[in-house]
C-alpha cells in the first residue's frame, strides 16, 4: 500500500502557497464537463459542494437527513478558532499551528496543520460575508473568547450555537447553487458503497430512504464528508444517524483507515440516567471557566449522596476534593479534555461518584454565583443551565450540575495525503471523516475550523490536480460491470439483513457493542481488555447475523433496516478500533494505555517507536487487517511531554 | 428514582403518502420520568419489533433540540407544549401515570406524510434556494472586520437566525402558514449590512416560492410563536411584511 503523503517541499510557512501554484488547473471552460459526487452535507460537505459548484463543476450532493441543513455540525456549541489576532494578544498562524500540533500530542501531520492555521483566517471572512451573525462588540467588530484552555482569545462564536450558524451559512451557499442548478441535492439518501473502476473511485451506490430504491451514480471524483464514528460506542454526543458506513465501506474497497483508536471523550456531558438512554448531551466546555469540579473526599459520603441520604450542600468545604485544582494547580479546571475526562473516571472508579449509577461528578457554580452574582452567571451560561434543567429537571443555580465524560469526536478517519485524497485515486475525504489534522487529541473550537477549511479552501484547489489528469469523457457508464456488481453487493447485504428473522433488534446489538467498546476501548485501555474485546466482538457479530430481527421490507421507509445496516458496519469497525488501540503500545492524547503512564499517572508517549500514523488495510471478511505506517516527521515543532501541572 | 408510569398512546400510522392513515393504540409501560419523549417512543418501538410489528417511524437526529428533525404533534400541540422545547428535549416527567397521549405528524398540504410521523419538508429547502442566501463566492470577500455590524442589529439578526426549520410553526397554524419560518430568514439577512444588495430580490422571491408551495397566509393568531422551540418572535412577520412591501415599491410593482 502506497502511503505517500505528498507533502510539498520548502519551508513550512511556504508549502501551501508553493503547492497551490504547482497544482494543475482545470480549464474554466472544461469545468462544466466534470461531475463530482459529495457525500454528506455538514460543514465540510456543504462548503465543498457549494464551492466546487461555484467553480463550475457539476455536483451531486447526498445526505441521509431530510435536509442538508440538519447535518450534525449543527450541534457544535462553542466556537471556531482562527488566527486573526484581532485581540492583539500575540496570536499568529504559527501559534495556532503550534498549539494544534502540541494539543494533538504530536501525532498529526505538521504540513496539514500549518495549512489549516493559514486558511483559518479566510474562513471567518467567508462566514461574515455570508451574513453569519457572529458575536460582536459595541464598536461593530467581531468579538472573541478564549476557549479550551488556549492562552489567546482566538475563538469566534455565535451565542452557544456557532455550529448551527456556520452550517446555515454553508447551507445558504449550497442552496444558492442548488437553485442555480449546479448542485443536484439528494436528501434522505444513504450511500451504501463506493464504485471502483481500475482502482479509481468513479461513483457510488445509494439507497433512497423513502422508497427503498437502489441507484447508481457515476462521477469523475467522489468526496466523502460523512463525519466521525463516535456512535460505535452507541452512547455518544453524536446524532442518532451518525454512522461509519460510508467510510467503512470505502475501507472495504481499499481505502486505508488511519488511527481508528483516536477518539475524544468530552469531560462535561450529562450523565446517563438509565437503560433507556439513546444519546448523551454535551454541556459546553465553557462551563469549566467558572464551574468547579469536585467529588467528596470520602467514599462513604459519596455513597450516602448516591442513596439520596445527603445532598451536595451537606458536604463541608473541607470534605470536598476539587481534584483537578489539586492535581493541576496552574490549569485547574481548564486542563485539556482528555486529562479532565480521565481524572473524572479515576474519581468514579475510586467509588466517589455522586449520581445513582456512580458515574458522575459535580460541576459546581456556587463560588461563581457568590463572586459574580446569579445574574452574571445567567448571562454567561443561561441557555446551558436551561438545557440542563430541561433534561435533568434540576436547577443548577441551586444545586451543582452533575457531569460525566462522553464520546464526542473521533480524530481517526480515512487516510488522506496532503491533497486530502485517500490512497484510492479519485476518492477524497474531508472534515471529521479524515484523520489528518488533530493527531491524537482535538482542541476545542477546531472541528468547525477544519471542516470549513477542507471544504472551502483546500479541496476545491487540490481536486483540480486529479481532475486535470482525467479526460472529461472518461466517465464510467452506470451500466458497467463494476457498477452493476457493486449494486448487487449492496442488494445482497440488504436482503441478508431482512432475511435473518431472528429475535433481537438492531438497537440491542448496538447497545451491547457500545458497552464492550466503552469498557475496553474507552477512556483507558489495556492489553487484556482489548484482547478480550477483539474476541467478544466477532462473537456478537456472529450472533447478529443469526438472531437479528428487522421487520418490514426494503421497498419503503424502514428505519430498522437503515439502522441494521449501520450496526453491521459498527460491528466490524469496532474490532478495528480495538486492534489499533492494541498495537499502539503508548499513551497519547485521547488514547490512554494503562501500561504506559508516567509515575503521576499522565499519558506517556513513545516517540521513538510510535511516531507514525497507523493506517489499516482491509484484507477480506474475518481476515486480520494489515497495518501500514506513515512516519511523522517534525521539522518545526519540538516534541515535548505535555504538562498542565 | 421517581415512580415509573404506565401510559396509553394513540399514534397516527400511515404506510405511505397514498395511504389514508389511522390511529392505533399502544401501551407504554414502565416509563421513567427521566426519559425523553423520543426515548419513550424508542422503548415502545423495541416492544413492537419484538412482537413482530413494524415500529412507529419518526424523524429525529441530534436529540438536543438544534437539528430540527423531530416533528410531532403531542396531545394537539406541536412539540408537546413545553415552552421553547423540541419533542426530543421534552421529558416524561411532564406527564403522569395513566395518561393517554395522542401523537400525530405535522399536518399541512405542503408537508405530505412519508410514513407515520415522518413528513416531507423539502418545501422549506426550496424556499431557501430561491433567495435565502447572500450571493458571495468562496474567496471573493473582504476582511471580516472591514464591515462593522452594530451589536444590536447583529443580536436581533441572531434572534431570527436561530430558526431550526422544524416546521412546528406550520403545523400549529390553522392556515398552515410558513410565514414565521420565511420571516426569520428574510429578517436575518435584511438586518446585516452584507444582505442589503439583494434585499428586495430576496423578499420577493422567497415569498413567491412560499405561496407556490401551498402554504397558507398569516392571520396573526400567534400560534406559531407559541410553539416555536426557538421562541422566534411574531415581530419578524411584521418585519417581513415591511420588507415585502418595500420591495414591491422599490421594484415598481405597485
Amino acid at each position: 500500500m502506497n502511503l505517500d503523503a505528498k507533502i510539498p517541499s520548502g519551508p513550512m510557512a511556504q508549502k501551501w502557497d508553493k503547492h497551490r501554484f504547482d497544482l494543475k488547473l482545470v480549464n474554466p471552460a472544461n469545468k462544466r464537463k466534470y461531475e463530482v459526487i459529495v457525500v454528506g452535507s455538514g460543514l465540510a460537505g456543504a462548503s465543498a459542494a457549494a464551492t466546487l459548484a461555484e467553480l463550475g463543476y457539476n455536483v451531486k450532493c447526498f445526505c441521509f437527513q431530510d435536509s442538508p441543513r440538519r447535518a450534525h455540525s449543527i450541534a457544535a456549541q462553542g466556537g471556531i478558532n482562527a488566527a486573526k489576532n484581532y485581540q492583539n494578544d500575540g496570536d499568529s498562524v504559527h501559534r495556532l499551528f503550534y498549539d494544534t500540533v502540541k494539543g494533538g500530542d504530536y501525532r498529526s501531520r505538521e504540513a496539514n496543520v500549518h495549512r489549516l492555521a493559514q486558511v483559518s483566517v479566510n474562513i471567518i471572512d467567508q462566514c461574515a460575508a455570508q451574513g453569519v451573525p457572529f458575536a460582536r462588540e459595541y464598536g461593530g467588530l467581531l468579538a472573541n473568547r478564549s476557549f479550551g484552555g488556549a492562552q489567546v482569545s482566538r475563538t469566534f462564536y455565535a451565542r452557544g450555537q456557532t455550529g448551527q450558524q456556520l452550517l446555515l451559512g454553508a447551507y445558504s451557499s449550497l442552496s444558492r447553487q442548488i437553485g442555480l442548478g449546479k448542485v443536484q441535492m439528494f436528501p434522505r439518501t444513504e450511500m451504501l458503497d463506493v464504485v471502483l473502476v481500475d482502482g479509481h473511485a468513479k461513483g457510488i451506490v445509494v439507497r433512497d430512504m423513502v422508497s427503498g430504491e437502489i441507484s447508481r451514480h457515476s462521477a469523475h471524483a467522489v468526496v466523502l464528508a460523512t463525519g466521525g464514528y463516535g456512535n460505535a460506542f452507541f452512547l455518544s454526543t453524536n446524532a442518532m444517524g451518525c454512522n461509519v458506513t460510508a467510510t467503512f465501506r470505502a475501507y472495504k474497497r481499499g481505502a486505508a483507515f488511519a488511527n481508528p483508536c483516536y477518539t475524544q471523550i468530552h469531560p462535561t456531558c450529562i450523565p446517563v440516567s438509565g437503560d433507556h438512554q439513546s444519546k448523551l448531551t454535551l454541556m459546553s466546555e465553557s462551563l469549566r471557566n467558572d464551574g468547579r469540579v469536585w467529588v467528596p473526599k470520602s467514599q462513604s459520603v459519596a455513597e450516602k449522596i448516591r442513596k439520596g441520604e445527603l445532598k451536595a450542600s451537606d458536604v463541608a468545604e473541607g470534605d470536598r476534593d476539587y481534584y483537578l485544582e489539586r492535581k493541576y494547580p496552574s490549569f485547574g479546571n481548564l486542563v485539556p479534555r482528555d486529562v479532565a475526562s480521565r481524572n473524572t473516571k479515576e474519581a468514579c472508579d475510586d467509588g466517589r461518584g455522586v449520581v445513582g449509577s456512580g458515574l458522575g461528578v459535580y460541576l459546581d457554580f456556587e463560588d461563581a454565583i457568590k463572586r459574580l452574582g446569579e445574574s452574571a452567571v445567567r448571562e454567561r451560561y443561561g441557555n446551558l443551565f436551561d438545557m440542563y434543567e430541561k433534561i435533568t429537571g434540576s436547577n443548577a443555580y441551586q444545586n451543582p450540575m452533575t457531569i460525566f465524560p462522553a464520546v464526542h469526536y473521533t480524530m481517526g478517519g480515512l487516510w488522506v495525503d496532503y491533497n486530502l485524497m485517500s490512497n484510492v485515486p479519485g476518492l477524497y475525504v474531508v472534515g471529521e471523516a479524515n484523520f489528518s489534522d488533530h493527531g491524537a487529541n482535538r482542541l476545542g473550537a477546531s472541528a468547525l475550523m477544519q471542516g470549513l477549511a477542507d471544504g472551502y479552501f483546500v479541496l476545491p484547489y487540490t481536486i483540480g490536480q486529479y481532475l486535470a489528469g482525467v479526460a472529461p469523457d472518461d466517465r464510467t457508464d452506470t451500466n458497467s460491470a463494476e457498477f452493476v456488481g457493486t449494486e448487487e453487493t449492496v442488494r445482497a447485504q440488504i436482503d441478508k439483513l431482512l432475511s435473518v428473522k431472528g429475535k433481537r433488534t438492531p438497537t440491542s446489538f448496538h447497545r451491547e457493542l457500545g458497552q464492550i467498546i466503552w469498557d475496553e476501548c474507552g477512556m483507558a485501555r489495556n492489553k487484556t481488555g482489548l484482547e478480550a474485546a477483539i474476541k467478544k466482538i466477532p462473537e456478537l457479530r456472529a450472533e447478529f447475523w443469526e438472531n437479528l430481527n428487522v421487520p418490514g421490507e426494503n421497498g419503503s421507509l424502514n428505519q430498522s433496516l437503515e439502522q441494521a445496516g449501520r450496526v453491521a458496519d459498527f460491528l466490524e469497525f469496532g474490532e478495528l478500533m480495538c486492534r489499533d488501540a492494541l498495537q499502539r503500545e503508548e499513551s497519547c492524547g485521547g488514547h490512554f494505555r494503562e501500561e504506559h503512564q508516567t509515575p503521576e499517572g499522565e499519558a506517556k508517549r513513545d516517540d521513538k517507536n510510535f511516531s507514525f500514523v497507523g493506517a489499516w488495510e482491509y484484507k477480506g471478511e474475518n481476515q486480520t487487517p494489515e497495518l501500514h505506517k506513515e512516519n511523522l516527521v517534525y521539522e518545526e515543532v519540538k516534541m515535548t511531554q505535555r504538562s498542565y501541572k | 428514582m421517581d415512580k415509573l408510569m404506565n401510559l396509553k398512546l394513540k399514534v397516527w400510522r400511515q404506510d405511505d403518502a397514498d395511504d389514508v392513515g389511522r390511529f392505533e393504540e399502544y401501551q407504554a409501560d414502565d416509563i421513567s420520568p427521566d426519559m425523553s419523549f423520543l426515548e419513550m417512543l424508542d422503548v415502545v418501538n423495541e416492544g413492537l419489533i419484538g412482537s413482530g410489528k413494524e415500529p412507529i417511524a419518526f424523524d429525529s437526529d441530534c436529540r438536543e433540540g438544534i437539528c430540527g428533525s423531530c416533528s410531532m404533534v403531542i396531545n394537539g400541540t406541536a412539540h408537546g407544549g413545553q415552552k421553547g422545547t423540541t419533542a426530543c428535549q421534552l421529558h416524561m416527567r411532564h406527564f403522569s401515570d395513566g395518561m393517554t397521549i395522542t401523537i400525530e405528524p405535522w399536518r399541512a398540504t405542503a408537508f405530505p406524510v412519508h410514513r407515520d410521523l415522518v413528513v416531507d419538508r423539502t418545501a422549506f429547502d426550496r424556499i431557501q434556494q430561491k433567495g435565502g442566501f447572500i450571493s458571495v463566492r468562496t474567496g471573493s470577500v473582504p476582511d471580516a472586520n472591514a464591515i462593522p455590524v452594530s451589536k444590536d442589529e447583529s443580536d436581533l439578526a441572531m434572534d431570527a437566525a436561530q430558526c431550526i426549520g422544524c416546521g412546528a410553526c406550520v403545523a400549529a397554524c390553522k392556515n398552515a402558514s410558513a410565514m414565521l419560518f420565511v420571516a426569520a430568514k428574510i429578517s436575518h439577512l435584511s438586518l446585516v449590512p452584507q444582505g442589503q444588495p439583494e434585499r428586495e430580490r430576496r423578499a420577493l422571491a422567497m415569498v413567491k416560492q412560499m405561496d407556490d408551495e401551498g402554504f397558507g397566509n398569516c392571520t396573526v393568531t400567534g400560534s406559531c410563536e407559541a410553539v416555536c422551540p426557538k421562541e422566534i418572535s411574531l415581530d419578524f412577520i411584521a418585519r417581513m411584511n415591511r420588507e415585502y412591501g418595500r420591495a414591491l415599491i422599490k421594484k415598481g410593482t405597485i
